[in-house]
Protein backbone atom coordinates (compact mmCIF):
# COMPACT_ATOMS: atom_id res chain seq x y z
CA UNK A 1 0.00 0.00 0.00
CA UNK A 2 1.07 3.34 -0.80
CA UNK A 3 1.57 5.84 2.20
CA UNK A 4 -1.67 8.17 2.48
CA UNK A 5 -0.61 11.76 2.33
CA UNK A 6 -3.05 14.58 3.48
CA UNK A 7 -4.24 15.69 -0.42
CA UNK A 8 -5.85 11.77 -0.34
CA UNK A 9 -8.53 12.94 1.97
CA UNK A 10 -9.59 15.70 0.04
CA UNK A 11 -12.90 13.84 -1.92
CA UNK A 12 -13.86 15.07 1.56
CA UNK A 13 -13.23 18.86 0.62
CA UNK A 14 -15.77 18.03 -2.39
CA UNK A 15 -18.56 16.95 -0.14
CA UNK A 16 -18.38 19.37 2.30
CA UNK A 17 -18.72 21.83 -0.39
CA UNK A 18 -21.96 21.07 -1.77
CA UNK A 19 -22.83 20.89 1.85
CA UNK A 20 -22.10 23.65 3.14
CA UNK A 21 -24.17 25.43 -0.13
CA UNK A 22 -27.28 23.71 1.01
CA UNK A 23 -27.00 25.65 4.10
CA UNK A 24 -25.38 28.99 2.51
CA UNK A 25 -25.35 29.95 -1.03
CA UNK A 26 -22.56 32.20 0.10
CA UNK A 27 -20.07 29.78 0.69
CA UNK A 28 -20.22 28.68 -3.18
CA UNK A 29 -17.46 31.44 -3.22
CA UNK A 30 -15.26 28.86 -2.09
CA UNK A 31 -15.11 26.77 -5.46
CA UNK A 32 -13.10 29.83 -7.00
CA UNK A 33 -10.29 27.79 -5.34
CA UNK A 34 -10.96 24.99 -7.41
CA UNK A 35 -11.08 27.19 -10.81
CA UNK A 36 -8.27 29.52 -9.52
CA UNK A 37 -5.96 26.84 -7.85
CA UNK A 38 -5.80 24.26 -10.90
CA UNK A 39 -5.30 27.86 -13.48
CA UNK A 40 -2.50 29.03 -11.31
CA UNK A 41 -0.42 25.25 -11.28
CA UNK A 42 -0.92 24.92 -14.94
CA UNK A 43 0.32 28.57 -15.31
CA UNK A 44 3.52 28.78 -13.24
CA UNK A 45 3.85 25.32 -12.46
CA UNK A 46 3.22 24.11 -15.86
CA UNK A 47 1.39 20.88 -14.35
CA UNK A 48 -1.57 19.31 -13.71
CA UNK A 49 -0.62 18.65 -9.72
CA UNK A 50 -3.88 19.72 -9.42
CA UNK A 51 -6.10 16.90 -11.54
CA UNK A 52 -3.35 14.53 -10.55
CA UNK A 53 -3.29 15.24 -6.68
CA UNK A 54 -5.36 17.46 -5.43
CA UNK A 55 -8.75 17.24 -7.16
CA UNK A 56 -11.88 16.29 -4.36
CA UNK A 57 -14.06 15.70 -7.35
CA UNK A 58 -11.96 13.43 -9.18
CA UNK A 59 -11.17 11.67 -5.94
CA UNK A 60 -15.22 11.52 -4.75
CA UNK A 61 -15.83 9.68 -8.26
CA UNK A 62 -12.46 7.06 -7.86
CA UNK A 63 -13.98 6.19 -4.09
CA UNK A 64 -17.87 6.12 -5.29
CA UNK A 65 -17.21 4.36 -8.68
CA UNK A 66 -14.15 2.44 -7.85
CA UNK A 67 -14.47 1.63 -4.23
CA UNK A 68 -17.59 1.59 -3.87
CA UNK A 69 -18.33 0.60 -7.46
CA UNK A 70 -21.05 2.65 -8.15
CA UNK A 71 -19.25 2.54 -11.69
CA UNK A 72 -20.46 -0.20 -14.41
CA UNK A 73 -16.55 0.32 -15.13
CA UNK A 74 -17.15 0.15 -19.20
CA UNK A 75 -14.97 2.09 -21.58
CA UNK A 76 -15.90 5.64 -21.57
CA UNK A 77 -17.10 5.90 -25.87
CA UNK A 78 -14.00 7.00 -27.80
CA UNK A 79 -16.20 10.44 -28.77
CA UNK A 80 -16.52 11.28 -25.33
CA UNK A 81 -13.27 11.71 -24.85
CA UNK A 82 -11.87 12.95 -28.12
CA UNK A 83 -10.14 16.28 -28.42
CA UNK A 84 -12.77 17.66 -30.51
CA UNK A 85 -15.80 17.15 -27.94
CA UNK A 86 -13.21 17.70 -25.12
CA UNK A 87 -12.73 21.32 -26.66
CA UNK A 88 -16.53 21.96 -27.91
CA UNK A 89 -17.26 21.46 -24.56
CA UNK A 90 -14.86 23.75 -23.09
CA UNK A 91 -16.32 26.77 -25.25
CA UNK A 92 -19.58 25.42 -24.22
CA UNK A 93 -18.83 25.40 -20.23
CA UNK A 94 -16.78 28.83 -21.16
CA UNK A 95 -19.66 30.30 -22.88
CA UNK A 96 -22.11 29.78 -19.95
CA UNK A 97 -19.69 30.63 -17.26
CA UNK A 98 -19.11 34.09 -19.28
CA UNK A 99 -23.15 34.52 -19.39
CA UNK A 100 -23.52 33.26 -14.73
CA UNK A 101 -20.79 36.39 -15.00
CA UNK A 102 -22.94 38.58 -17.41
CA UNK A 103 -26.05 37.72 -14.97
CA UNK A 104 -24.30 38.94 -12.13
CA UNK A 105 -23.48 42.11 -14.04
CA UNK A 106 -27.32 42.80 -14.21
CA UNK A 107 -27.74 42.41 -10.84
CA UNK A 108 -25.00 44.40 -9.96
CA UNK A 109 -25.85 47.05 -12.24
CA UNK A 110 -29.79 46.85 -11.17
CA UNK A 111 -30.73 46.17 -14.64
CA UNK A 112 -32.02 42.93 -12.80
CA UNK A 113 -33.21 41.95 -9.80
CA UNK A 114 -31.67 38.70 -7.38
CA UNK A 115 -33.33 35.49 -8.35
CA UNK A 116 -32.52 32.69 -5.26
CA UNK A 117 -32.88 29.47 -7.48
CA UNK A 118 -29.93 26.85 -8.67
CA UNK A 119 -30.53 26.17 -12.02
CA UNK A 120 -29.56 22.68 -12.97
CA UNK A 121 -28.26 21.57 -16.54
CA UNK A 122 -28.44 25.15 -17.86
CA UNK A 123 -32.42 24.71 -18.05
CA UNK A 124 -34.22 23.71 -14.68
CA UNK A 125 -34.40 26.04 -12.35
CA UNK A 126 -35.06 24.66 -8.74
CA UNK A 127 -35.60 27.16 -5.61
CA UNK A 128 -33.26 27.35 -3.19
CA UNK A 129 -34.13 30.81 -1.09
CA UNK A 130 -33.82 29.14 2.33
CA UNK A 131 -29.51 29.60 1.94
CA UNK A 132 -29.78 33.03 1.53
CA UNK A 133 -31.34 35.91 4.09
CA UNK A 134 -31.90 39.23 1.90
CA UNK A 135 -29.83 42.13 2.55
CA UNK A 136 -26.86 40.16 4.01
CA UNK A 137 -24.42 41.04 1.17
CA UNK A 138 -25.05 42.92 -2.08
CA UNK A 139 -27.34 41.66 -4.29
CA UNK A 140 -24.38 40.83 -7.31
CA UNK A 141 -22.08 38.86 -4.33
CA UNK A 142 -25.31 36.57 -3.96
CA UNK A 143 -26.32 36.24 -7.46
CA UNK A 144 -22.52 34.93 -8.35
CA UNK A 145 -23.11 32.61 -5.00
CA UNK A 146 -26.05 31.39 -7.06
CA UNK A 147 -24.86 31.16 -10.33
CA UNK A 148 -21.38 29.71 -9.59
CA UNK A 149 -23.44 26.63 -7.23
CA UNK A 150 -25.60 26.20 -10.55
CA UNK A 151 -22.67 25.14 -12.30
CA UNK A 152 -20.84 23.09 -9.53
CA UNK A 153 -23.98 21.36 -9.18
CA UNK A 154 -24.10 20.91 -12.50
CA UNK A 155 -20.89 19.58 -13.36
CA UNK A 156 -20.64 17.45 -10.46
CA UNK A 157 -24.07 15.50 -11.48
CA UNK A 158 -22.88 15.45 -14.99
CA UNK A 159 -19.99 13.53 -14.00
CA UNK A 160 -21.90 11.17 -11.27
CA UNK A 161 -24.22 9.92 -14.12
CA UNK A 162 -21.02 9.53 -16.52
CA UNK A 163 -19.16 7.48 -13.82
CA UNK A 164 -22.10 5.41 -13.06
CA UNK A 165 -22.42 4.55 -17.11
CA UNK A 166 -18.84 4.50 -17.43
CA UNK A 167 -15.66 4.50 -15.83
CA UNK A 168 -15.43 6.20 -12.52
CA UNK A 169 -13.26 9.08 -13.43
CA UNK A 170 -14.51 9.40 -17.05
CA UNK A 171 -15.42 12.84 -16.26
CA UNK A 172 -12.42 14.09 -15.98
CA UNK A 173 -11.64 12.96 -19.63
CA UNK A 174 -13.84 15.91 -20.88
CA UNK A 175 -13.86 18.08 -17.66
CA UNK A 176 -13.61 21.59 -18.84
CA UNK A 177 -10.68 22.49 -16.11
CA UNK A 178 -9.10 19.33 -17.10
CA UNK A 179 -8.77 20.23 -20.57
CA UNK A 180 -7.97 23.83 -20.26
CA UNK A 181 -5.40 23.11 -18.13
CA UNK A 182 -3.64 20.63 -20.53
CA UNK A 183 -3.78 22.88 -22.85
CA UNK A 184 -1.74 25.48 -21.30
CA UNK A 185 0.57 22.70 -20.13
CA UNK A 186 0.64 22.09 -23.62
CA UNK A 187 1.67 25.42 -24.81
CA UNK A 188 3.99 25.85 -21.96
CA UNK A 189 5.83 22.60 -22.90
CA UNK A 190 5.97 23.50 -26.47
CA UNK A 191 7.78 27.35 -25.48
CA UNK A 192 10.50 25.72 -24.06
CA UNK B 1 13.56 -10.29 -16.36
CA UNK B 2 11.13 -7.47 -18.10
CA UNK B 3 7.33 -9.01 -17.92
CA UNK B 4 5.98 -10.17 -21.32
CA UNK B 5 3.71 -7.84 -21.36
CA UNK B 6 3.77 -3.38 -20.90
CA UNK B 7 1.61 -0.04 -20.64
CA UNK B 8 1.47 1.87 -23.83
CA UNK B 9 -0.46 5.47 -23.59
CA UNK B 10 -1.59 7.09 -26.62
CA UNK B 11 -0.72 10.81 -26.08
CA UNK B 12 -3.19 11.92 -28.54
CA UNK B 13 -6.15 10.78 -26.39
CA UNK B 14 -4.55 11.14 -23.00
CA UNK B 15 -6.59 13.83 -20.72
CA UNK B 16 -3.31 13.94 -18.27
CA UNK B 17 -6.05 13.30 -15.23
CA UNK B 18 -3.49 11.27 -13.52
CA UNK B 19 -5.91 8.05 -12.77
CA UNK B 20 -3.32 6.22 -14.16
CA UNK B 21 -0.59 7.32 -11.93
CA UNK B 22 -2.50 6.95 -8.66
CA UNK B 23 -3.20 3.01 -9.28
CA UNK B 24 -0.07 2.17 -10.05
CA UNK B 25 1.12 -0.63 -7.78
CA UNK B 26 4.67 0.03 -9.19
CA UNK B 27 4.81 4.09 -9.59
CA UNK B 28 5.48 3.30 -13.63
CA UNK B 29 3.19 5.65 -14.79
CA UNK B 30 3.40 8.89 -14.24
CA UNK B 31 2.07 12.47 -16.11
CA UNK B 32 4.80 14.25 -17.48
CA UNK B 33 4.21 18.56 -17.63
CA UNK B 34 0.31 17.87 -17.59
CA UNK B 35 0.47 16.95 -21.14
CA UNK B 36 0.00 13.20 -21.25
CA UNK B 37 1.34 9.93 -19.63
CA UNK B 38 4.67 8.11 -19.70
CA UNK B 39 5.46 4.75 -18.54
CA UNK B 40 8.72 3.58 -17.36
CA UNK B 41 9.07 0.57 -19.16
CA UNK B 42 11.61 -1.19 -16.96
CA UNK B 43 9.36 -0.63 -13.68
CA UNK B 44 5.81 -1.55 -15.78
CA UNK B 45 4.98 -5.25 -15.14
CA UNK B 46 1.95 -5.01 -17.60
CA UNK B 47 -0.88 -5.65 -14.96
CA UNK B 48 -2.98 -3.23 -16.38
CA UNK B 49 -4.56 -1.52 -13.48
CA UNK B 50 -4.27 1.57 -15.47
CA UNK B 51 -5.87 1.01 -18.61
CA UNK B 52 -8.53 -0.46 -16.65
CA UNK B 53 -8.72 2.78 -14.59
CA UNK B 54 -8.14 5.15 -17.71
CA UNK B 55 -11.28 7.40 -18.65
CA UNK B 56 -10.18 8.03 -21.68
CA UNK B 57 -9.57 4.90 -23.15
CA UNK B 58 -5.54 5.84 -24.06
CA UNK B 59 -3.78 2.72 -22.30
CA UNK B 60 -3.04 -0.72 -23.82
CA UNK B 61 -1.13 -3.27 -22.76
CA UNK B 62 0.95 -4.55 -25.60
CA UNK B 63 3.38 -7.24 -25.64
CA UNK B 64 6.78 -6.56 -25.12
CA UNK B 65 8.87 -5.75 -27.93
CA UNK B 66 11.53 -8.26 -28.19
CA UNK B 67 15.13 -6.54 -27.29
S1 LIG C 1 -10.32 16.69 -14.75
FE1 LIG C 1 -11.72 18.02 -13.57
S2 LIG C 1 -12.73 16.69 -12.09
FE2 LIG C 1 -10.99 15.56 -12.94
S3 LIG C 1 -9.34 15.90 -11.51
FE3 LIG C 1 -9.15 17.51 -13.06
S4 LIG C 1 -10.35 19.26 -12.31
FE4 LIG C 1 -10.90 17.46 -11.10
S1 LIG D 1 -5.54 7.64 -16.76
FE1 LIG D 1 -5.50 7.73 -19.01
S2 LIG D 1 -6.13 9.83 -19.51
FE2 LIG D 1 -5.56 9.80 -17.35
S3 LIG D 1 -3.40 10.41 -17.33
FE3 LIG D 1 -3.45 8.17 -17.37
S4 LIG D 1 -3.33 7.65 -19.55
FE4 LIG D 1 -3.89 9.79 -19.44
S1 LIG E 1 0.49 -1.95 -16.43
FE1 LIG E 1 0.54 -2.02 -14.18
S2 LIG E 1 2.73 -1.70 -13.70
FE2 LIG E 1 2.45 -1.07 -15.82
S3 LIG E 1 2.09 1.13 -15.70
FE3 LIG E 1 0.07 0.12 -15.72
S4 LIG E 1 -0.47 -0.11 -13.56
FE4 LIG E 1 1.74 0.31 -13.65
Amino acid sequence: MKKKRWYDYLWLWAILYFTLGFFNILFAWLGMIDFLLPLALAIFGGNKFFCNHLCGRGQLFNKLGGDLKCSRNKPTPRWLASRWFRLAFLVFFLTMFGNMVFQTYLVGSGASSLREFVTLFWTFQVPWGWTYAAGTVPDWVAQYSFGFYSIMLTSLLLGLIVMALFKPRTWCAFCPMGTMTQEICKLKNKKQ
Amino acid sequence: MASKRVAAVDRSRCASCGACENVCPRSAIKVKGGCYAVVDEEQCVGCGKCANICPAGSIEIKERAKA
